[in-house]
């Protein structure tokens, strides 16, 4: 080994506090990056493969009832290169041990050999048989809730007959890696699954034979989807189609793409943050150690070492440390990854989510650490190795010093001596000081990112659920429901209060924008399910023209007062030109919203319902789910309480998870940047800390100079990271919004309160550490020694 | 007669102000043991001006810094009046140094950040009976440049920056550790100047150490050191101004 390079080991032992600092804020920037991008790597690996391997389809349309001929002229379509026709039905379904009702979307199984797109995984059993009666797949999710095998029964009500399935096979779809309602809506894993059952047993409970009501398609290398698309709607519109979509508004395919922005994001933001701030730390060790080895450095050049060998030196030190933190970060992410995977498989399902070690990142990950090392200390280690070996040869001038901006205005005075001494330290270093101030914030905005979801959540909850939805129960009907059975539904024993709605597909055009939404028509100033703007006041159902949510009508880029035109995808299919009257807030979906009344009109119909909310008088609950049960033409239900808390349950763990990592992240920076400007103040002002012990200071008293800049620089460093905190958030929000779910942008004061204890108490632990060193102050050394 | 017996003789009517009996004290360098003081008897006065005179390595250093109050001896007592030094705990000692010494170092040790009534201010505003931090810096004559920086001012000005520090909370004894060692001859000259009239004019205790013989004529005693122990105690029976000293 070189002498120098054991000099460099010997600097590093002296440096150690220090560099594991420094290494671990390294360690927790390159860990997120290492885990996100496996995670990332993982879980779109799983997807792709899933996707390829079980023919997940690129087209879907559903239509009322297509006579199986037409089949083969949409599999004719330019541009097609699969099509499959099936049945989709939802159904109430009766699970023994669950008082409510659950929903089940059938989807029927093809009878002639397998199916040609989005084909099962049976992960346990079989596929069910068309001859044996009642043979069901079920999708994992559900079975897991319910702890369901192979061999079990559940109950459903098809058509008004009692059914009972038997359940033979456990499966994956490419078609359902999450499970979730549309809409916006809760995933409730317990009362929601996927059903798969035989063709021809489906057309018979169904009384579809001959016919199916829903396509999925596999498009040729190289078609145009929205030329494909056209023609789909072409041949179906005349069998009741709401339109075709592609896999964009697939709901798990949605969420699994949402899942992966979230990664990228994080994969980016999280070690700018965290390499940032070590970059800072290793510029003002580097710094001070130069300062420190000023004779050093001029003897070594004295004797013949070249400038590239002395530069080479102090790089080397850094790069030690920095690559250090790089390994434990990598493995740390790995870990995490392994974790983050392992949590992935509670809400998505796919045949193997393997962990993939993505070694792109992990050199990526180097490349990141070495360039913000040599970043970092490039300026000082240039320094040092363009002095002239006679002009290092002799001590720094003494510091020089002014007034500060501020004595000129404030009396200062009236203060202490000592106080002084902390405010012309910190404005003497003006970069430092302010750096040192965003390292600390950066540990308080961590803090408010890492804490804010639950609050937004639980906002999002709120608002959504307590304030603005305020029923119980919201049913869906299998076919629009007559007046008669509105009538019966809000009368049976146990409701309160119920409210009917017309659910609509359409399509909405603005300029040159169009989507596909739902179109749901309320009653006037309805008092269950009501809307909200963005200041929570009520909006109300006004007689003519339509309401968008803020989403919604981003996407359109339409304000309050433009025209509108609506398709309506059902039935007649009229055109309408509708005003929109007003925009909703909501946090979930797209969704738009209109007069009832308007709507029958513009359908010409009577007051039928799709769907309606109920208020239900909470000791009376179970006597109204054994109505819905047995009741035909329900559907599904959606029980607003138990979704919020299914919901909650499902992710509090996570969310708990997510968050102790943020906490020991956020400490590893508060920590990391605290120590090290404490090591460094007292490190460069150890002689004067000194001398002041010498004259009759006591250790506190002299401590409070050396704390006295951390606690000025944490001072102002809390509120700013609060701000910066926020505006973290915001981004966050705007970057994570998609159109199945917005984030509210809501922080309460109990998660500033929190960001800021924990910085308080990283800092004063930090504080007391350094502190104990002013104990060990030689005080006889360091006034003979001229710094 | 050895050396104590004639201290004790030549100073039996005055008091004390410290009295170091039998002071050894040995540091552990590594392996090696170092004797920088080897059973080391002295006692200071009221009023005088003392120099204590030895080379480098002589254990002058260790005896000052125990005298006031920043190390411990290894063996054998140093009284302060009666208060006994050795078995003080270290905040005591804080305190001792606090109220009652007044240090002025070879490397002035100013604190850069703070100007020069400031750095008086300082020590002024933890003292008991402090004087109003003008008055000290005019006694060094410096109360023109009481709101320069230590950069801003000569390394002899500094120095007596430093004196009106350690004077400022008017201290019973003031300890000089090579007062003019970082100086030329000139200005060391003023710095010494300014030390003895505080001396004379306080009649402040004063202590100086230096490896430079041609000061030890300004003192009313001179003590010498060699190889950590006292080598002669001599009186001045004529003390030389400041002035008149040359080197």
């Amino acid at each position: 080994m070189r002498k120098l390079d054991r000099k460099l080991l010997r600097d590093l032992s002296q440096l150690k506090g220090q560099s594991i600092a420094i290494a671990m804020v390294i360690a927790a920037g390159i860990a997120v990056f290492v885990m996100s991008m496996c995670a990332y790597v993982s879980m779109k690996g799983g997807q792709q493969r899933f996707y390829r391997d079980f023919a997940f389809a690129d087209i879907f349309a559903e239509a009322k009832r297509c006579p199986e001929p037409l089949l083969e002229r949409i599999g004719q379509i330019s541009g097609v290169a699969t099509a499959e026709g099936r049945l989709v039905f939802d159904v109430l379904l009766i699970v023994s041990g669950m008082q409510e009702p659950g929903t089940a979307k059938l989807i029927s199984l093809p009878e002639s050999g397998d199916q040609k797109l989005n084909r099962l995984h049976i992960t346990r059993g079989r596929m069910p048989e068309s001859d044996r009666t009642g043979e069901v797949a079920v999708s994992e999710m559900f079975a897991e809730a319910h702890g369901i095998v192979p061999g079990d029964e559940v109950s459903t009500v098809i058509n008004g007959r009692l059914q009972q399935l038997r359940i033979v096979g456990i499966a994956l779809s490419p078609e359902f890696v999450i499970q979730i309602q549309g809409g916006g809506g809760l995933p409730d894993k317990k009362r929601y699954g996927i059903f798969w059952m035989s063709q021809r047993q489906m057309e018979a409970a169904f009384d579809m034979s001959g016919a199916f009501n829903s396509v999925t398609l596999k498009l040729a290398y190289g078609a145009n989807p929205q030329q494909v698309m056209t023609h789909l709607d072409q041949l179906m519109e005349p069998y009741g189609s709401v339109g075709a979509y592609d896999r964009d508004e697939n709901v798990s395919h949605q969420f699994v793409n949402d899942e992966l922005l979230q990664l990228r994001t994080m994969a980016t933001i999280a070690p700018a943050i965290f390499l940032s701030v070590a970059a800072f730390l290793l510029n003002i060790v580097v710094s001070r150690i130069i300062a420190q080895q000023r004779e050093q450095i001029a003897a070594l050049k004295a004797f013949g070492y070249s400038n590239f060998e002395v530069g080479m030196h102090y790089l080397d030190l850094v790069l030690l440390i920095a690559i250090g933190g790089m390994l434990l970060g990598t493995f740390f992410g790995i870990w995490m990854a392994a974790n983050l995977t392992e949590m992935y498989q509670e809400f998505y399902k796919f045949p193997v989510l393997s962990l993939m070690i993505d070694r792109m990142s992990v050199l990526l990950a180097l490349l990141l650490t070495t360039l913000v090392a040599l970043l970092g200390t490039w300026h000082a280690v240039r320094k040092s190795i363009t002095l002239p070996p006679a002009e290092a040869m002799r001590p720094e001038p003494p510091p020089t010093y002014r007034p500060t901006l501020i004595e000129r205005f404030f009396p200062t005075e009236l203060l202490p001596a000592a106080l002084r001494m902390v405010i012309r330290n910190v404005q003497r270093k003006p970069v430092k000081s302010a750096a040192s101030v965003l390292g600390i914030s950066m540990a308080v905005a961590v803090l408010i990112v890492g804490s804010f979801s639950l609050d937004a959540l639980q906002y999002l909850i709120d608002f959504q659920f307590r304030m603005a939805q305020r029923q119980d129960l919201s049913l869906g009907f299998v076919e629009p429901a007559t007046s008669s059975v509105i009538y019966e539904l809000s009368h049976l024993p146990g409701v309160l209060e119920s409210e009917t709605t017309r659910g609509v597909a359409a399509r909405i055009r603005f300029q040159q924008r169009s989507k596909r939404v739902g179109i749901a028509g309320l009653i006037p100033n309805p008092q269950l399910f009501r809307l909200l703007d963005d200041q929570e006041n009520v909006v109300q159902v006004p007689e003519r023209g339509i309401m968008l949510n803020s989403a919604l009508a981003d996407i359109l880029g339409a304000e309050v007062g433009d025209l509108v035109s609506v398709e309506v995808l059902e039935d007649e299919r009229p055109k309408l030109d509708l005003e929109v009257t007003a925009l909703v807030n909501e946090f979930g979906g797209l969704n738009a919203y209109m007069n009832k009344q308007e709507l029958h009109e513009a359908l010409q119909e009577s007051q039928v319902a799709t769907g309606a909310f109920l208020r239900v008088d909470q000791n009376l609950l179970d006597t109204v789910y054994q109505e819905l049960k047995i009741r035909p033409g329900i559907a599904n239900v959606t029980i607003k309480m138990t979704a919020i808390k299914s919901f909650m349950e499902t992710i509090a763990e996570n969310m708990l998870t997510m968050r102790s990592f943020n906490i020991f992240f956020a400490v590893v920076i508060a920590i990391g940047v605290v120590y090290n400007c404490a090591r460094i103040s007292l490190s460069e002002q150890s002689r004067d800390l000194a001398t002041m012990r010498v004259m009759g200071f006591n250790n506190m008293e002299v401590s409070t100079i050396l704390l006295g800049e951390i606690g000025l620089f944490t001072l102002v460093a809390l509120p700013l990271g609060c701000l910066l905190g926020y505006l973290l958030a915001w981004a966050m929000v705007l970057g994570l919004a998609t159109e199945n779910y917005r984030i509210p942008l809501v922080v309460n004061n109990t998660t500033f309160a929190f960001a800021c204890t924990i910085v308080l108490a990283a800092t004063f632990v930090s504080g007391v550490i350094v502190q104990r060193r002013i104990r060990k102050l030689d005080l006889v050394s360091a006034l003979k020694t001229r710094d | 007669m050895n050396a104590t017996d004639k201290l004790a003789g030549a100073t039996k009517q005055k008091t004390a102000v410290f009295r170091a009996l039998n002071v050894t004290k040995v540091y552990r360098m590594g392996e090696v043991q170092v004797h920088a003081l080897r059973g080391v008897n002295v006692e200071l006065y009221e009023h005088e001006f003392v120099v204590l005179l030895g080379a480098s390595g002589s254990g002058k250093s260790t005896l000052l810094n125990i005298l006031g109050g920043l190390d411990v001896p290894t063996s054998g007592s140093v009284f302060y009046l009666d208060h006994d030094l050795t078995a003080s705990e270290p905040s005591e000692l804080t305190n001792f140094r606090r109220d009652h010494v007044g240090f002025v170092f070879q490397f002035y040790n100013l604190i850069p950040s703070l100007t020069a009534r400031e750095n008086v201010e300082l020590i002024t505003e933890i003292a008991r009976n402090p004087m109003d931090p003008m008055e000290a810096l005019a006694m060094v004559h410096l109360q023109d440049r009481a709101n320069h920086f230590p950069a801003q001012l000569s390394g002899g000005e500094q120095q007596r920056v430093a004196i009106a520090r350690a004077i400022a909370k008017r201290p019973d004894v003031l300890l000089c550790d090579e007062p003019t060692g970082a100086l030329d001859v000139k200005t060391g000259i003023v710095v010494l100047e300014a030390i003895s009239r505080i001396n004379a004019e306080l009649g402040t205790t004063t202590a100086v150490i230096t490896h430079n013989a041609a000061i030890a004529a300004m003192a009313d005693r001179v003590i010498s050191l060699s190889d950590g122990q006292i080598h002669e105690v001599r009186e001045n029976s004529e003390r030389i101004a400041a002035s008149r000293l040359e080197w």
